[in-house]
């Protein structure tokens, strides 16, 4: 298939413009969310088709976390719910 | 305020769905088959357009159906329907029709798929509903795996292509389906296959899309209006019935009496059309029918749609009560958070009083005090203009007259609720289009004046984006408690002087502000203590005149004058406006006075400018806000305009032509000037046609030529402004305002009274008009300054008529610009709103919308409110590292 060749070709994750990516452990998961107080689902999403996702090995139903650099914070975290792309 | 009590239930959900030709039939009052209104003695025609049984307009009258009146009881109106000789197609569903035909079979009426694949997309369609997903592309999906089948698997039909003839006409295979031909198929296809198709079995079946009959809506819907000629004029919805029953009269004539296939086809077509138009009148595709004037009829379709619809205009923003409407005029004694409301309007506004055994004898005592006679302004006294009685849940409400007003006021019970006259102080919204910003809406207090135009301090017109050249505002008054609580505490003009953009001041000084603080600071003024006390006076100043320092105490410096102003604790250096950025800075020794040093509340030295009072760069206006907080700042703008504006008034301040005036030997140094700049340009041509231009990297040679020559032009006008700048000096009115940042910039100086420059248009030289030259007054292919837009003139010495036009079309541009910009501008902001209306940042930092979905983690990444950060940073650090260094 199409998207697993493209791993192959080109790493993007030493890529400077795509910020770190990892997929974190249960416990962490269990407190992000009692720390927002959200389900799963109110979370961003990313698919599980994603370059990225591909690239770090998220599963649907894991959760990614993202550190960007940002302008007024000179570090922003974000997290997203990999879900099942729809094709 | 109470509400009438009343069952209060709260809705679940709206289901959208078809209305079934029985359920039409059902809901109907009448039969609708005369295509007329009223007879010839003005009573509504039985079975016509405006049968009774529809409900009814006139007030008094009767509903046949229901027995209610207009008036109190409220006869809702009932709809009536007309039946179609033939069926109709509904443009509104067209697109819908197209897909069912294109995925089912005409014989069968089966979906054109095996039925493991009905049960895989059954089940992918099971779970998206279970996910909550958006399932439009799934069902495009199927509907698209339908159309590539050329067999029915079910009856091995062959299955033709079905295609769109826009607006309401679907071709098989190239021949044209009737209304009555799609009808059948559609009731063809099984129920059970419908979810497929994105139509939900339970609320509608595929062939109530084509209609059988028409619902008339109720003559509520369609008021006719009477004229003062006393003719009767209808609404357009009428009209276009009117022409449906007439069609579908004749068309069911001619099919019953056996007409040829062709005429009954065309009225057939006709139908359709009358039918389409109603319910849209702008298909794309068909003429929009028009009224006898020409004018295009305001269908369905029209009355919701867009600006001016039901949506926009009626739902989503209504006309409100308890608001005012008038020019704005100037008043620099008002303090920034006050409006000055003409007496006429404090009259007819009200604010409810609850009455209580508080305040009985003050309600009573305001009701007495109404007077209906024209009142002076002097005597101006709020009174009472209703009184809202509540006896056993009977809400009565009682005008107070001057007649009866001793009568009310002792009849007063507790309980009851006093409509009361706007008072001094009362809080009020004052707002102008278009409301750009939150700060287009702000609170004042009122100050209750006589004249007819609200009034307000200069300082706020920049948040509020006004002037006074016939600009009017809106007023609107709180009712309640709850809202005068929250409009002090959010939005008071002092409590908007920070921006939520940068997180500066907005409010200023400005103007003559700026103008006459710098009159009063430069270097030293000597001012007698009459003048010094005039000025103080005016602030409102309570204390010993400052420290008579000039000269043995005979004269009073301005820079004391102005540091009463400043509260003891502040301690500043900067750079004032006046800076003119010399090479070698002699910081704190400035001759120019351009170096700002205020300790422990006195302004040593420097000029006091747009740098220290300005909106956006004031820095003694940031530091008061930032140390003393929004009131102090509120107090500070008020004092400081005052003080502005008592000492320009003191020392008298204009500006002439005359202050463009520069010696003729300047102008003579400006020609020459101006000479060389052309000789130059000459050469570059010549070099350009002797092909001798050496090109610069990346440009062609003719974006070359005109590169440098755009360069030469303006090097020209610069030095123009140069030369005249040195002979306009401090002074000169004119320079005053440009240096201190009032008003106008040393641009506009040296464009009047040195050169005005070179006009471009899209940034380009101006090379249109004729063949190869701008006018007729050139040769051909002259690429010169003067015959490309050079305005060498100024514009006290007037423009030659060549320089004119290319003025007026460098003019030109920037006024379609700005108008191209307002509007592009404007739809962007509208969808940026419609999208973010819910976004909003919740109690743990997160930004989230109305259901729930974390938008960020946390506001702006760092959750810093930018109205109240430095620069986008939380801490100003330097100032805390000043501060420690010099043990403040």
């Amino acid at each position: 298939m199409a998207k697993e060749t493209h791993k192959q070709e080109f790493e993007i994750m030493r890529h400077d413009l795509v910020p770190l990516h990892e997929v974190i452990s249960e416990e962490e998961k269990k407190q992000l969310f009692e720390d927002l107080n959200i389900t799963p689902d109110q979370l961003p999403k990313i698919m599980d088709t994603d370059p990225v996702s591909i690239s770090i090995g998220a599963k649907p139903g894991q959760i990614v976390k993202i550190v960007r650099k940002s302008h007024t914070a000179n570090e922003a975290v974000a997290y997203r719910l990999v879900v099942e792309s729809n094709d | 305020m109470e509400r009438p009590r009343s069952i209060t239930k709260k809705i679940g959900s709206i289901n959208f769905s078809l209305l079934s030709p029985n359920e039409i039939r059902k809901m109907s009052a009448t039969k609708v088959i005369t295509a007329d209104t009223y007879d010839d003695d003005g009573f509504p025609i039985a079975m016509g357009l405006m049968d009774p049984r529809l409900g009814v307009i006139e007030p008094g009258l009767r509903c046949k159906t229901c027995g209610l009146r207009v008036g109190k009881d409220k006869c809702p109106g009932h709809f009536g329907h007309i039946d179609l000789a033939m069926p109709v197609i509904h443009v509104g569903l067209v697109k819908t029709i197209r897909d069912c035909l294109r995925a089912t079979c005409r014989d069968c009426g089966r979906l054109l798929l095996t039925d493991k694949q009905k049960n895989e997309y059954r089940e992918e369609l099971d779970k998206y509903k279970l996910e909550g997903r958006d399932n439009t592309y799934l069902l495009k999906q199927i509907i698209k795996g339908c159309v590539k089948s050329e067999k029915c698997i079910h009856c091995d039909r062959e299955i033709g292509k079905i295609e769109l003839d826009k607006p309401t006409s679907i071709r098989e295979n190239g021949k044209k389906l009737t209304p009555s031909e799609i009808r059948e198929w559609l009731e063809k296809i099984p129920d059970e296959e419908l979810p497929f198709l994105d139509i939900d079995k339970k609320s509608a079946r595929p062939e109530w899309m084509v209609l059988t009959v028409l619902p008339v809506p109720p003559v509520t819907v369609r008021p006719s209006v009477t004229l003062e000629s006393g003719e009767r004029s209808e609404d357009d919805l009428t009209h276009k019935l009117v022409d449906v029953i007439r069609i579908n009269q004749r068309l069911q004539e001619n099919r019953d009496a056996g007409a040829p296939q062709l005429i009954v086809e065309d009225l057939w077509e006709l139908l359709q059309y009358h039918i389409t138009t109603y319910l849209d009148n702008q298909t794309s595709g068909i003429p929009p029918a028009r009224h006898r004037s020409g004018r295009p009829l305001k269908t369905l379709a029209q009355r919701l749609k867009g600006k001016e619809g039901r949506f926009r205009s009626n739902l989503s923003g209504k006309r409100v009560n308890f608001s005012a409407r008038t020019v704005i005029s100037p008043d620099p004694n008002l303090s920034i958070n006050e409006i000055g409301v003409p007496m006429e309007i404090a009259k007819e506004l009200t604010v409810p009083v609850k009455v209580t055994s508080h305040n009985l004898e003050w309600c009573k005592q305001m009701i007495k005090q109404k007077t209906d006679s024209y009142q002076e302004m002097e005597d101006y006294t709020p009174s009472v203009n209703y009184v809202i009685r509540d006896t056993e849940g009977m809400k009565q409400r009682i005008k107070v007259t001057e007649r009866n007003a001793e009568e009310v006021a002792e009849k007063l019970e507790l309980g009851s609720i006093i409509e009361r006259q706007l008072m001094n102080g009362d809080i009020t919204l004052f707002n102008r289009q278009p409301s750009l910003h939150r700060m287009s809406m702000m609170a004042h207090r009122v100050k209750v004046v006589p004249y007819k135009t609200f009034r307000f301090n200069l300082s706020v017109c920049p948040p509020y984006n006004a002037d006074f050249d016939g600009d009017e505002m809106n007023l609107h008054l709180l009712q309640g408690e709850e809202a005068q609580a929250e409009a002090e505490i959010l939005m008071k003009v002092q409590e908007n002087i920070l921006s939520p953009r940068f997180g500066g001041a907005i409010i200023g000084g400005i103007h003559d502000h700026i103008s006459g603080c710098f009159l009063l600071t430069h270097r030293v003024k000597k001012m007698s203590s009459d003048y010094a006390s005039h000025i103080l006076a005016a602030i409102g100043y309570e204390g010993g005149l400052p420290k008579e320092t000039v000269e043995k105490g005979k004269y009073v410096s301005g820079k004391d004058i102005f540091s009463t102003l400043l509260p003891d604790d502040l301690n500043l250096e900067y750079r004032a406006k006046t800076c003119l950025n010399c090479e070698v800075c002699n910081a704190p020794k400035c001759p120019y006075d351009a170096h700002v040093i205020i300790k422990k509340g006195r302004l040593l030295q420097g000029t006091i400018d747009e740098n220290s009072i300005g909106a956006f760069k004031g820095r003694i206006l940031d530091r008061i806000i930032r140390d003393h907080g929004m009131d102090a700042g509120r107090e500070f703008i008020d004092k400081v305009t005052r003080m502005g504006i008592t000492a320009i008034t003191l020392f008298g301040f204009t500006t002439a032509i005359d202050d463009e005036d520069i010696p003729e030997e300047a102008k003579r140094q400006i020609t020459e000037g101006l000479e060389k700049a052309m000789k130059k340009i000459h050469g570059l041509v010549k070099a350009y046609e002797n092909e001798e231009l050496e090109s610069l990297p990346g440009r062609s040679l003719e974006e070359t030529l005109e590169m440098e020559i755009m360069r030469v032009t303006g090097r020209a006008r610069d030095m123009a402004g140069e030369i005249a700048g040195k002979h306009l000096g401090l002074n000169n009115s004119a320079v005053i305002m440009a240096k201190s940042g009032a008003r106008g910039s040393m641009l506009n100086l040296s464009q009047m009274s040195g050169c005005v420059g070179q006009q471009a248009v899209r940034g380009e030289r101006i090379h249109r008009g004729y063949q190869y030259r701008t006018l007729p007054h050139f040769k051909k292919h002259d690429l010169g300054a003067s015959a490309k837009g050079f305005v060498a003139s100024s514009y006290k010495t007037g423009l030659t008529p060549t320089e004119y036009f290319f003025h007026s079309m460098g003019g030109r541009e920037g006024l379609v610009d700005t108008a191209v910009r307002t509007s592009r501008s404007g739809y962007m902001q509208r969808r940026l709103i419609n999208a973010l209306e819910d976004v909003k940042v919740e109690n743990d930092g997160t930004v989230r919308h109305s259901g729930g979905q974390i938008i960020q983690f946390k506001y702006g990444e760092d959750g810093v409110d930018p109205a109240r950060s430095l620069d986008g940073n939380a801490v100003d650090i330097n100032r805390i590292i000043t501060d420690i260094k010099e043990g403040n």
